[in-house]
């Protein structure tokens, strides 16, 4: 029973979504929203839970041990709780002051500088890959190269760089990326029958 | 150690300190580049050009402020043009650090079009954001059938049934378009069930790494217009004829995009230049 409920309940639910999805009606809507928009926020709080409580006590642990670098941890969890506070409803949820205001001069600094740090890793990356070692190393050297003159202001030379570039992406790259979604896509329609039908198993462990 | 064995083996620490003083010192130099319009914005400006006044749009911003500098232009660019032409938008934001980022992007449109035109938007009637909820995949398929299925208030706990705009906007058909702008893969659930299951006609805003993941779907028109990172956003500044942080910002990565090329030269250079037996040394 531990094994052929979860499977029993993973067909029914399964074959529920491939069924509502041709069904646009009124009682299909009903089923929609009580079964796939109420039930996996439900899931999705306990494992929200899960991660907090698993974070602040790695955080603490580090704290009270004095572990390398526990000063990051003290940030992490006054983050946390700072961030948890200001956003209660008493203080106004999402729309209080000092929510925003961590928002706008914490998160909406960090994250972009965070993101334009990869800038310096690429160009070091770029300058370390791209090397004619071989054929197939030219063809990239020569494509990437073409693709990033594109946007330079070369005069009568910017036109040819620019369709040439958008040759490169409209004809090869295309060619290779629906190669591999269509190859994906298949790999995700098996894998999704053989889990809703029961052959693929792996997920319920070993007992 | 001869120059060429030095161009092939450069300390890393010599790209990262002429990369970041030639990023800073084009932000200080005016000078401007210029932005050839490509076919795939000018067919979302177009598209958007063509709608009547009292039209809706939905407008999906699917991204946080990681991604600002290349996506945040877009959507101001779009809001703008949709506000000049009076075409009313549906607002989501559906990644979680998204909702705030939105409301202030949007008091941020409402107020340069006040600023611009002395008209205000008001909220619920030119346009609704109705703010994040979990999973965009099922989100997604929610609004296809009701957007009050997922979103029975808006972002500001006004039930969506008493915003005068949403009267007669039912669910994904009753928009002329979806506008993704998007930094995560979101999209996918865009193209796969708001224009697969539901038919909505949608275009694409995303980040430059992502853009090239995302042109099959141009010639198979399941989108019918893609943006792509800073340049698309440059671009489309340009069309509603309000240059901004996107323009400025071209004149930045043109000189980054240089200051690479320069380097992979040079590491080319020095990779033909030195005996095939130092190469191993030096890495």
């Amino acid at each position: 029973m531990k094994r052929q409920l979860p499977l029993i309940l993973l067909f029914l639910f399964g074959a529920f979504m491939v069924f509502q999805y041709f069904v646009p009606h009124e009682s299909s809507e009903f089923f929609y929203e009580f079964v796939a928009l109420d039930w996996p926020p439900i899931i999705g709080v306990f494992a929200l839970s899960l991660g907090i409580i698993s974070l602040i006590r790695m955080s603490a642990k580090r704290v009270r041990t004095r572990t390398p670098d526990w000063g990051y941890s003290v940030v992490t969890l006054a983050g946390l709780a700072s961030m948890i506070v200001a956003g209660l409803p008493w203080f106004g949820g999402q729309e209080s002051p000092v929510y925003k205001w961590e928002f706008q001069y914490i998160m909406q600094s960090i994250l972009p500088t965070m993101f334009a740090l990869l800038s310096f890793f690429i160009a070091s990356a770029a300058y370390r890959a791209f090397r004619a070692r071989s054929a197939v190393a030219s063809v990239l050297l020569v494509s990437a190269f073409i693709v990033m003159i594109r946007f330079f202001p070369m005069g009568p030379l910017s036109i040819p760089a620019a369709s040439t570039a958008s040759w490169l992406l409209n004809v090869p790259n295309l060619a290779a990326k629906r190669a591999i979604t269509i190859g994906v896509g298949l790999g995700i329609v098996s894998t999704a029958l053989k889990v809703v039908l029961g052959i693929e198993r792996s997920y319920l462990g070993r007992d | 150690m001869t120059v060429f064995e030095k161009m092939f083996a450069l300390d890393r620490r010599w790209i990262y300190l002429v990369l970041g003083l030639s990023v800073l010192i084009s932000l200080v130099i005016p000078f401007t580049v210029p932005i050839p319009i490509s076919q795939e914005a000018r067919n979302i400006y177009n598209y958007v050009d063509s709608l009547k006044a009292g039209d809706v749009i939905h407008l999906a911003i699917d991204y946080d402020p990681s991604t600002i500098a290349e996506l945040h232009p877009m959507s101001l660019s779009i809001l703008r043009q949709c506000f000049d032409k009076k075409i009313k938008v549906v607002v989501t934001a559906l990644h979680p650090n998204g909702p705030v980022m939105t409301a202030m992007l949007l008091d941020t449109a409402v107020a340069r079009h006040f600023a611009r035109t002395g008209e205000r938007m008001k909220r619920g009637i030119d346009y609704v954001f109705l703010g994040y909820k979990p999973y965009p995949a099922l989100i997604i398929l929610g609004m296809g059938q009701n957007y009050r299925i997922p979103f029975p208030t808006d972002y500001y706990n006004v039930p969506v049934d008493s915003l005068p705009m949403m009267a007669h906007v039912r669910n994904l058909t009753d928009v002329r378009a979806v506008l993704n702008v998007s930094g995560t893969s979101g999209t996918d659930y865009w193209i796969t069930y708001g224009n697969g299951r539901y038919g909505v006609p949608l275009a694409l805003g995303l980040t430059g790494v992502m853009a090239s993941d995302y042109y099959p779907y141009m010639q198979t028109h399941q989108i019918f217009g893609l943006l792509g990172g800073l340049k698309g956003a440059a671009e489309y500044e340009e069309l509603v004829g309000a240059p901004g942080r996107a323009v400025e910002g071209m004149k930045v990565q043109v000189v980054a995009h240089m200051v690479i090329i320069l380097f992979i030269i040079a590491g080319n250079v020095g990779y033909f230049a030195i005996p095939k037996s130092q190469r191993r040394r030096l890495t």
